[in-house]
């Protein structure tokens, strides 16, 4: 023993201690480990459209779990009921409130709850009391589990999860209702599940349940529900309150998001309500006061790690499925499972069946079959239901039986249906559309009228339950916003969005040259050589058609879904067509404005500053007078001056009425409509006159807006809704009242 | 609804748009609901700019053009009657309508006037033809950033190829309804007003 007193003596060189970070340190490696399976999925992209990722994810953990099972070793217990419910949970949860989108969900929002609370209802109690009508039998020995227990089991297995179905809805077009109807139900029922979980692992715990006992769990369950949903808005608005002060401490921003969402969820947990309901409706309430209140990075923070925290979440618990599958101790039981599996199948069916039947003369839009179907078949299990079986307290007997049914019916459903589910949905639709090869007429003029026709809907307000929705919005915009919002101005997101398009183009065309951003032709073009008759007559192949009808179905808009940019679940919402559409209208504009008057110098600079210009005042003009305030965009402290008019005395009509916008604008923002609607006979275009400070300002203009300055910047908000421009009456007072500038214009060429 | 004395719909009114366009009396009701909404400068009539103002028209690919069918030849403003009678071309066509008076002209919504309703929206110029820089504008529109200008010229050459038959190189309103024949329009031009 001379040389360990020896090395006692000596400062150790090289040492490991493995066991004081080994909790920490398997955790990273775990998620580390999903992470690399994730990224491998996507390398070969085509996969993800054929096998949804959960099934993928399945597989690699069941290869991992196959790894460790031949090396004998453990998967590590973290897995428990604390971890799942305080930890794992509220981030899937949310992840599905931030996301949410909540204009389609507000209209179908009796549909949804119907599906989510009566249809989880349904399946528990069938695939409950079926399930323990199969225990009697004798022969099949599972007589031990009594009826709370079934119940308790199926409770857990209703639960749905249909992302990768609603993956494979998106990307096929599968109508807006039957989308939105699966995607809430997919989001209520965790709430509702849990609900039935807590309640029946609490009988389960009772050797007699009296009616009473049943009596009192329907109450505790309309209790906990709406108990929930008013924790989760009191947290909601005290959130965006706090939010309106944070303009001084934006990095931590984000943190109150969390924090609060946080919050509502343990406050819920630990007086025995639903948290999840809480979680939800504090994540709705919230995003759309902060993302008013907080700045543009914040708020891009926010989205991100709402993202990245449920990804890590839902790949854990997949990734673990399938690790737990290899190497847990199951218990096989045919019958039992089986049956399970094809009670859950039967009950969905059914429970769809009759409970759309019994909703559908409620709905403007009925659900047809197809559609009764997809939400059946779309009806996947996943991973809170693996959750809520692994963490099922140990009092249970026949638990392994369980975990072993629920793994199998997870299994089955995320890899048949799931698989299945697109080609499935493809083929019912494929029967209907008669794809004629020679007719490309019928495929562009058919878009086009279902263009024209959710344009039309859109128009009328057809989706909203128009009387509530509009007392809210009153509501809203007198009372909540003046508190919640820190600087109050009523502003649409489209209108948010369009603003940072602008600035964008705008900045684009100050650096990069005066080339042609788009390939929209000009109104200049149409008018210039009608004679195309003189083209001679070229031949089309049949290959070539089908070409071009290949062409036509990739690239044209799919109709607008409302739904569709935000519920892929893995990846943040994309609005890259939206941005499409709105660059193209922009350039389309600055593309004729461009080719008309501006072949001097003079003209050439006033166009790149009038790009930064123009771009400012129809909109924000248009929504100011919107609100009936008398506010005016930016500071524009210059006069602006046109160089012509379109409609010379519409214009002035409408600018002596106190709200409607004035005629420069009126020129502009009617760019796209008067261009395509009226010969061009000129236009009018705002010329502000120091372009020099405009340059400078757009530059500035990049930077936190929130700062006023005796300058004023033009502060283009950020997108999602930003703390809004400071104001600037005078500017608006000139435009407004400056006719003998017009006339004055009116002249130039 | 009934604040602005000058703009309440009188029941009169009700009855002749009823007449002219064959909606009902609470679909009536309901969308000059939904017109003073979007009319934010109430004085009875609309601008484009109201129209602009709605944020799903903005994304749509063909929202201008639809906004501008709401206006009648170089007008700015669409009142009640303007809009009813627009908006009546979407009316689903009932089949008890079939068997209606012939005496009375042709209802807004039947299938030609739907027809009529799409051509328009591709000839601006009121021409009665769609030429091939009309149609190419419209396809343009609808179709995203990726396809080069030569592919799309293609295909709108290879459309009007397909429509054309009397060798004008552009498409005609009879050419487009002979086009459209299969097409089950009335389906795909219609909606269901909410009662």
């Amino acid at each position: 023993m001379g040389d360990t007193q020896k090395e006692k003596a000596h400062l150790p060189v090289f040492t490991m201690d493995y066991a004081r970070i080994q909790v920490p340190f398997e955790f990273t490696l775990w998620v580390l480990l999903a992470s690399f399976a994730k990224i491998g999925f996507h390398i070969y992209h085509k996969i993800t459209i054929w096998i949804p990722e959960s099934c993928l994810l399945i597989s690699v953990g069941l290869v991992v779990g196959a790894i460790m099972h031949a090396v004998k070793e453990e998967p590590p217990a973290v897995l428990n009921s604390d971890v799942f419910f305080l930890f794992m949970l509220p981030l899937i949860v949310l992840d599905n409130g931030y996301f949410m989108p909540t204009r389609p969900f507000f209209e179908n929002i009796g549909t949804v709850l119907w599906y989510a609370v009566v249809g989880t209802l349904w399946n528990s109690i069938g695939i409950g009391m079926s399930l323990f009508a199969i225990c009697q039998f004798e022969v099949f020995g599972v007589q031990d589990i009594n009826l709370q227990e079934n119940l308790l089991f199926a409770s857990i297995i209703s639960t749905v999860d249909p992302v990768a179905a609603l993956n494979v809805f998106e990307d096929i077009g599968v109508n807006e209702q039957t989308y939105i109807v699966i995607f809430g139900e997919g989001l209520f029922n965790d709430a509702v599940t849990v609900v039935l979980y807590n309640m029946f692992t609490y009988l389960a715990a009772l050797p007699v349940v009296e009616p009473t006992d049943v009596f009192v769990g329907t109450a505790r369950f309309f209790l906990v529900a709406l108990g929930g949903v008013l924790f989760g808005l009191l947290f909601g608005f005290v959130a965006a309150f706090t939010t309106r002060f944070t303009h001084n401490v934006r990095q931590i921003e984000p943190l109150f998001v969390f924090m609060y969402s946080y919050l509502a969820y343990l406050v819920a947990e630990c007086f025995a309500i639903s948290s999840v309901m809480a979680l939800l409706t504090c994540a709705i309430t919230m995003k759309y006061y902060v993302e008013e209140n907080v700045s543009q990075r914040s708020c891009t923070t926010i989205r991100h790690v709402v993202k990245m925290l449920a990804t890590i979440s839902e790949t854990l618990i997949f990734f673990f499925l399938g690790v737990v599958t290899i190497t847990t101790e199951h218990e096989w039981n045919w019958a039992y499972i089986l049956f399970t599996l094809l009670f859950a199948f039967l009950w969905r069916g059914i429970g769809i069946l009759v409970l759309t039947q019994i909703i559908n003369p409620f709905r403007t839009i009925s659900l047809n079959f197809k559609d009764q179907f997809g939400l059946a078949y779309g009806g996947l299990r996943g991973a809170i239901c693996f959750a809520l079986v692994f963490t099922l307290p140990d009092n249970i007997n026949r638990k392994n039986l369980f975990v072993t049914a629920s793994v199998a019916v997870i299994i089955f459903t995320v890899f048949i249906q799931g698989i299945s589910i697109r080609p499935i949905v493809e083929y019912m639709n494929i029967r209907k559309t008669n794809k004629d090869v020679n007719n490309i007429n019928v495929e562009v003029h058919t878009r086009m009228m279902e263009h024209v026709l959710s344009g039309i809907e859109d128009l009328c307000g057809q989706w909203s339950h128009y009387y509530w929705k509009d007392k809210f919005k009153k509501f809203n915009d007198h009372v909540l916003r003046r508190i919640l919002i820190r600087d109050n101005r009523a502003e649409s997101s489209i209108v948010a969005l369009y603003k940072k398009l602008e600035l964008q183009v705008a900045i684009g065309l100050l650096d990069g040259p005066m080339g042609d951003l788009s390939a929209a032709p000009s109104i200049v073009s149409l008018h210039d050589e009608r004679k195309e008759a003189t083209r001679p007559k070229k031949k089309f192949l049949a290959a070539d058609v089908r070409k071009m009808q290949d062409i036509l179905s990739k690239n044209m808009y799919k109709i607008r879904q409302k739904t569709m940019n935000y519920t892929n679940k893995y990846n943040l919402p994309d609005d890259s067509r939206t941005r499409e559409i709105l660059i193209r209208r922009h350039a389309s504009i600055r593309h004729s404005l461009r080719a008309e008057s501006f072949r001097e110098l003079v003209g050439f600079l006033f166009q790149r500053a009038l790009s930064v210009r123009y771009f400012h005042h129809p909109i924000t003009y248009v929504e100011h007078l919107s609100n009936l305030t008398p506010r005016s965009s930016s500071r524009s402290h210059v006069p602006m001056r046109r160089l012509n008019t379109i409609k010379e005395t519409g214009n002035t009509a409408t600018s002596s009425q106190p709200h409607s916008p004035p005629p420069g604008v009126d020129a502009l923002d009617r760019g796209p409509g008067s261009l395509e609607g009226s010969s061009p006979q000129g236009r009018k275009v705002l010329v502000p006159a120091p372009k020099r400070r405009l340059l400078d300002q757009v530059d500035s203009g990049e930077e936190d807006p929130a700062d006023s300055e005796p300058v004023q910047p033009p502060h283009l908000p950020p997108p999602g809704g930003w703390a809004p421009e400071n104001q600037d009456p005078r500017a608006n007072e000139t435009l407004l009242r400056d006719p003998s500038q017009w006339s004055r214009a009116s002249g130039r060429p | 609804m009934g604040s602005r004395a000058s703009t309440l719909l009188r029941d009169e009114e009700i009855e002749e748009i009823k007449k002219e366009t064959g909606f009902s009396h609470s679909q009536i009701t309901r969308l000059y609901s939904r017109f003073t909404s979007l009319d934010k400068g109430e004085n009875g009539t609309l601008s484009r700019e109201d129209f602009q103002r709605i944020p799903e028209l903005a994304i749509n690919p063909l929202g201008d053009r639809i906004i501008n069918a709401f206006f009648p030849e170089g007008e700015d403003q669409v009142n009640f009657r303007g809009f009813m009678r627009t908006l009546a071309h979407f009316r689903p066509i009932e089949d008890n309508e079939k068997s209606k008076n012939a005496a009375v002209s042709e209802p807004l919504n039947s299938r030609t006037n739907k027809l009529m309703f799409a051509f328009r929206l591709y000839d601006l110029d009121r021409d009665d033809k769609i030429s091939r820089d009309e149609l190419l504008q419209v396809l343009r529109m609808m179709v995203g950033v990726n396809i080069s200008d030569d592919q799309l010229g293609s295909i709108a050459d290879r459309t009007i190829q397909e429509a054309d038959t009397n060798g004008d190189n552009s498409i005609s309103f009879n050419e487009f309804i002979k086009v459209l024949e299969k097409v089950d329009v009335e389906q795909k031009m219609s909606i269901r007003f909410l009662h």
